[in-house]
């Protein structure tokens, strides 16, 4: 059985899509089976994201309408065999998911893959709500921005109570990914430090992803950042992450910190 | 010009942690209705309605939210006439 993970923030355009990808991407590098579910319905860009836009024929509004078979509706990477997505409907709304249908395709894909990786859109609405249901592991992607981290807030809030797992009396695991994290901003002073954040919020560190221009080169590519440049430091961070959903415990790296002597020589491969 | 005024400029991040500790605070407590300030904002306007008829505009609700104590200031302007129909 796979594991199901979401990716969810509350507030929009903090990195949930470009972390779904890259985190995805990154999983199915190292071999795991892994689908990106995009539950943006009417909004779709994951399949953008991951260069997929010109492929996509059926989409998870029509699997769970009984329009097409699962099998029919995924699409493999052309560059990595295990990494799969199922992108979302753009011509529908989002009241065309049903909690049975959701169910049912999860599900299914859990039996097929080691993760599903469900891309959540932003807000608390239905999508949201749906995205994070069966969700075994959550992913809070946050900016270090007071707005950001208040809906954050809110949105564990939401995972400890209206999830599957919260229900039943289990405690949702939950891992903070510090997305767009500007190293100028924070040595001036003028941004949310990584412990501030930490310590409001309270939940596990998974990495810290920096604001960069390498991430915005591989959205234009339509490449998750780990696939476009996989030496670059986000996609570090981002292996990195993906490791330590695996179990592995790793030192964090905050950007722009000083690395001593050993860190610059040994930084980029034990990183 | 603006490296002089980046220099004595103090830095933004302290203050948006407090801000945000306190609201959060706040946010985490009020969930399912349990804010104690808004609640006792209810109540007293609530209580008032039920002796003199209550003019949205001439009630005006001041809340402060501070970390250790929150301040609660309810201002209710009562016309003479109002007192006197109720009793």
């Amino acid at each position: 059985m796979g594991k199901v993970i979401v990716v969810t923030s509350g507030k929009g355009g903090v990195g949930k899509t470009t972390s779904s990808a890259a985190l995805g991407a990154a999983l199915a590098q190292n071999g795991d089976k892994v689908v990106v579910v995009d539950f943006d319905v009417g909004l779709r860009n994951l399949d953008l994201i991951m260069g997929a836009e010109r492929r996509v024929v059926y989409d998870l509004v029509n699997v769970i309408q009984g329009e097409a078979k699962l099998t029919q509706a995924l699409i493999r990477d052309k560059r990595l065999e295990t990494l799969y997505l199922l992108p979302a409907s753009q011509t529908r709304d989002k009241d065309n998911l049903t909690s049975e249908g959701v169910e049912m395709v999860i599900s299914a894909l859990k039996k097929a893959f080691d993760w599903v990786i469900c891309d959540s859109p932003a807000g608390i609405e239905r999508g949201a709500t749906l995205a994070m249901r069966h969700a075994d592991i959550a992913i809070v992607v946050t900016n270090p921005e007071v707005s950001s981290v208040r809906d954050s807030d809110r949105i564990i809030g939401l995972l400890d109570s209206k999830t599957l797992k919260a229900e039943s009396g289990e405690r949702m695991e939950k891992h903070l990914l510090l997305t767009r994290y500007d190293p100028v901003r924070a040595q001036r002073g003028d941004m949310l430090k990584v412990d501030d954040v930490l310590e409001i919020l309270s939940i596990p560190l998974l990495g810290i992803i920096p604001e960069s221009m390498d991430v915005l080169r591989a959205s234009n590519l339509g490449s998750p950042i780990t696939l476009a440049d996989g030496k670059s430091v986000p996609a570090m961070a981002y292996f990195d992450a993906a490791r330590r959903l695996k179990g592995e415990t790793l030192p964090v790296t905050v950007p722009g910190e000083k690395r001593g002597f050993f860190g610059k020589i040994f930084g980029r491969k034990a990183a | 010009m603006n490296l002089f005024r980046s220099f004595f400029r103090s830095p933004s991040a302290p203050s948006a942690r407090e801000r945000l500790q306190v609201l959060l605070a706040h946010e985490r407590a009020s969930f399912g209705d349990s804010d104690l300030v808004n609640k006792l904002r209810d109540e007293i306007l609530a209580v008032i309605a039920k002796h003199i008829q209550v003019d949205g505009d001439k009630v005006s609700v001041k809340m402060e939210r501070g970390a250790q104590v929150s301040t609660l200031a309810v201002d209710i302007e009562i016309p003479f006439e109002t007192t006197k129909k109720a009793a």
